[in-house]
């Protein structure tokens, strides 16, 4: 079974290291839109300062709904995804494998980036770590969530939109509590009751999601 | 083990579409004119019956349709991820056919709830609009109805699209309750008690009797708006079938 796991893990990051724009374009998307407030709000040093947590986190939220399009389109249309079916290690535990390495194919070069573009956005350096722990636990769950969105609607063809009608509402939580911490943290209070709430979301989220993306696909394949 | 078998019996019996549309098209004048009897009840006591609120005058009146509303917009969801179970475990097609045909009529409540709580919120809290705890997460059930009726719409086959909106709609109820208390604590965290949001009074018997008239006389609505659509959709899924051609024999004689 941890075989099947790792060699599903494997070669998902096999696949992206050899097809590098899928790594970096979700990135160059987080990187341009992030780019495009300070121009549209002007140089305001005071205002920037204070949305910034929100511009990094929406953009971030955006960032990985786009780059969920290809965790399972390929693997659907040259039909591997049918045969991952007809394994006798459960699909549950093989989804997990390829966001498991989706995360480290989009999420961690986006956590990686993000003190960067915190320096562009005026965020003082002691609040990055904050941020960056914010992040760490907030992306794998959007990656969990999304994943069910995107295996509902990997056969159709105007996926993308619907994708963003199903699981932004979804994301809302994960949004909030984040931006709450960083915004707890930023006026000196302590953000642990909102960093335990997303500790626990995710948790929840790694428990429950893997058998509602594995019912999706099975009707997607259906 | 008898009482158990006639039960089964029952929702077998119940759910099969022949059955069903006979039985709902016998129910359905009952249930529409028992709905038309206590609306009218409903709104008499509570527009004019009623005694007017101390605090907020006549203008309270609006918590007649605004409330039942939002009540029914949170049943219906629970209704449709019911039935979503219903159907992805025993392939039930009727039970497909009531969580889809609840959707819109889900979508309605929880649109009328956020346009009545609109109106209401003008004369009392002088806006149209508050990121209340309340008011955001109706409006976000707005969005997860929207989603169930988008991906339903996009998938051509309509039972598998039944059974992926019943998979989005069990996901989605175990989501409400996180996104309520999520926003619920955004909101006390953030705007505190400076907002003048009224304490709900302990409601008077008086209001509360025509409230309780109006939210049977929704549900009873419900159920009958949900009969037609269901009646429909069953016509038209089973066009082919052999029930269908003999009632439409037996009309057109």
């Amino acid at each position: 079974m941890l075989d099947a796991w790792l060699q599903i893990f494997k070669r998902d990051l096999l696949i992206a290291f050899r097809r590098r724009s899928e790594i970096i374009h979700p990135l160059i998307f987080f990187v341009m839109v992030i780019s495009l407030f300070p121009l549209a709000i002007g140089d305001d040093k005071v205002l920037l300062q204070k949305i910034a947590p929100a511009i990094i986190w929406v953009t971030a939220l955006l960032a990985t709904m786009l780059s969920l399009d290809n965790l399972f389109r390929s693997d659907f249309e040259d039909g591997s995804l049918e045969q991952m079916t007809l394994l006798k290690t459960p699909l549950s535990l093989l989804v997990t494998a390829k966001i498991t390495a989706h995360w480290f194919i989009t999420g961690l070069p986006l956590l990686l980036i993000t003190p960067l573009l915190a320096v562009l956005l005026y965020v003082p350096t002691e609040m990055i770590s904050m941020l960056l722990l914010t992040l760490l636990l907030g992306t794998p769950t959007l990656s969990l969530i999304g994943a069910v969105g995107i295996a509902l609607t990997v056969g159709l063809r105007q996926g993308g939109v619907i994708l963003s009608l199903l699981i932004l509402p979804l994301y809302i939580p994960v949004l909030i509590f984040a931006t709450l911490a960083l915004q707890n943290s930023a006026q000196g209070f302590s953000a642990e009751a909102q960093l335990a709430m997303m500790l626990a979301i995710l948790v929840l989220a790694i428990t429950l999601s893997p058998f509602a993306i594995a019912a999706a696909l099975k009707v997607s394949l259906n | 083990m008898n009482i158990f078998g006639s039960i089964k019996r029952l929702y077998h019996q119940f759910a099969s579409p022949p059955y069903f549309y006979r039985i709902s098209g016998l129910w359905l004048p009952y249930i529409m004119g028992l709905f038309v009897l206590l609306f009218a009840a409903g709104l008499y006591s509570g527009l004019i019956l009623a005694p007017i609120d101390y605090e907020q005058g006549e203008a309270y009146r609006i918590i007649y349709v605004h409330v039942p509303a939002a009540w029914m917009s949170m049943f219906i969801y629970i209704v449709m991820a019911i039935t979503g179970a219903i159907g992805l475990i025993w392939r039930l097609k009727l039970a497909e056919i009531v969580m889809i045909s609840s959707a819109p009529i889900g979508a309605s409540f929880t649109f009328l709830a956020l346009v009545t709580g609109s109106i209401w919120g003008k004369p009392m809290w002088n806006t149209w609009w508050v990121w209340d705890a309340r008011l955001t997460s109706e409006l976000l059930l707005l969005f997860l109805y929207f989603g169930v009726m988008a991906l339903y719409n996009a998938i051509e086959d309509k039972r598998t699209a039944a059974r992926a909106v019943a998979i989005l709609a069990l996901v989605g109820v175990v989501n409400i309750p996180i996104i309520h208390y999520s926003v619920e604590w955004w909101n006390t965290l953030h705007q505190g008690p400076t907002i003048t949001k009224f304490d709900k009074p302990s409601i008077h018997l008086s209001m509360l009797v025509p409230l309780l008239i109006m939210a049977v006389a929704f549900k009873l609505f419900y159920i009958g708006s949900l009969f037609m659509r269901v009646r429909t959709e069953l016509l038209a899924r089973e066009q082919k079938s052999k029930w269908v051609t003999q009632l439409l024999e037996t009309k057109s004689n």
